[in-house]
């Protein structure tokens, strides 16, 4: 059952292969859906290009669905696959600084990586501003240990936070995606009077 | 380029969306977990640091956990992960004739001003993503569709800090006043 021990499946070499074209087809579909584009992602700010909000929503969603069926139908474990732990403040704040990261320099990571790989030279400062800036954490960490280590919890999951059953969780993030398209739609409209451009 | 070519061009969102999640998904069902990126560039930048001064990297326990003594931090899966992200998105560009040296800027602002920002936006970008253990990647899009408590709150919290400054930097972004 999977998930799988690719390194005893493949050898490290295989490994790597799959590892290579996973990021190959995520760098692909970055650049094909837009978001080499930093102003593209920032429209998702003024509510001018909603691409961020649906491209991840969907994402997230479609591939909720096919772990938890593949779980449901015994095709994969869900206890082995890797949840990230929750430190509930450190990802607070750090979330907090990437947003605003994120609007005044117009990439995240991911993306800011398919801009310079198409050249984009805005995206080439912001890769070297990411890099100066994980070098930052890497010299202050010893000062913020302790925040950085605070409010650890596990590998917690909305249905033991919210004390639902998985299906009842995964419906309500499907709700929840779908009121987002359309609540950010209707302001969009508001705004602009029409939709995203095509 | 004009915009009105980039638009043709693109994907729609919910297409790409839906690969992308098919992508996460198979992530998750071949290797356990989900994509990254800010990991990735981390340890590219912890191997120069290694190269540079590896003395100040055994001495500092948080840079010692990947590059410490003998160990290479370009040994891990994320690190392929970010070598394939670029030659995707390299290919994908070729094949639509996007990659050309240029800047994307807001009507507002000239080259040189983007570039600014685009520098302080990455450092607080590289930052917060330490801090935070991962990036809009590894994350909100993986942490998220798996329902890690802690990836939900980090996502809301990227939007707020967004959506909370997008105003008042309008000037960035926006055309017109």
């Amino acid at each position: 059952m999977a998930p799988f021990d690719l390194v005893a499946l493949l050898g490290v070499t295989g490994s790597y292969l799959v590892y290579l074209g996973i990021g190959f087809g995520f760098g692909f579909i970055l650049e094909s859906s837009g978001f080499g584009d930093s102003r593209k992602l920032a429209a998702q700010f003024y509510f001018r290009e909603l691409r961020v909000l649906k491209v991840m929503f969907t994402a997230i969603v479609v591939a909720m669905l096919l772990v938890f069926w593949a779980s449901a139908l015994g095709l994969l474990d869900y206890d082995e696959i890797m949840v990230k732990e929750t430190w509930l403040w450190p990802g607070i704040v750090g979330g907090l600084i990437m947003g605003v990261g994120f609007i005044l320099g117009g990439y995240c990571p991911g993306t800011s990586l398919v801009s310079v790989a198409t050249l984009k030279v805005d995206g080439m400062f912001f890769l070297l501003g990411h890099v100066v800036g994980v070098l930052a954490f890497g010299e202050s960490v010893g000062y913020i240990n302790e925040f950085w280590n605070s409010s650890y919890m596990g590998r917690f999951i909305l249905p033991e936070l919210l004390g639902l059953d998985t299906g009842v969780v995964v419906l309500l993030v499907v709700c929840l995606a779908l009121v987002m398209f359309l609540g950010f739609g209707w302001i969009q409209r508001i705004i602009y009077g029409r939709g995203d451009p095509e | 380029m004009n915009e009105l070519s980039d638009k043709i061009r693109y994907w729609n969102p919910y297409v790409g969306g839906t690969l992308l999640g098919v992508l996460l998904f198979l992530s998750f069902f071949l290797t356990s977990h989900g994509l990254g990126a800010s990991g990735g560039v981390n340890r590219i930048a912890v191997a120069v640091q290694d190269i540079v001064v590896p003395e100040h990297v055994d001495k500092s326990p948080y840079l010692a956990q990947m590059a410490g003594g003998d160990m290479d931090p370009l040994r891990h899966w994320i690190v392929l992960e970010v070598v394939g992200v670029l030659l995707g998105g390299f290919t994908s560009g070729m094949l639509r004739g996007r990659v050309r040296l240029q800047t994307y800027h807001g009507p507002q602002i000239t080259p040189h001003t983007r570039w600014a920002f685009a520098f302080a936006g990455g450092i607080l970008m590289g930052y917060g993503a330490r801090l935070a253990r991962g990036c809009t990647s590894g994350q909100a899009l993986s942490g998220g569709a798996v329902l890690s408590v802690g990836s939900w709150a980090f996502m809301f919290a990227v939007f707020a800090g967004g959506y909370g400054l997008a105003w008042f930097v309008r000037r960035l972004w926006q055309p017109g006043a």
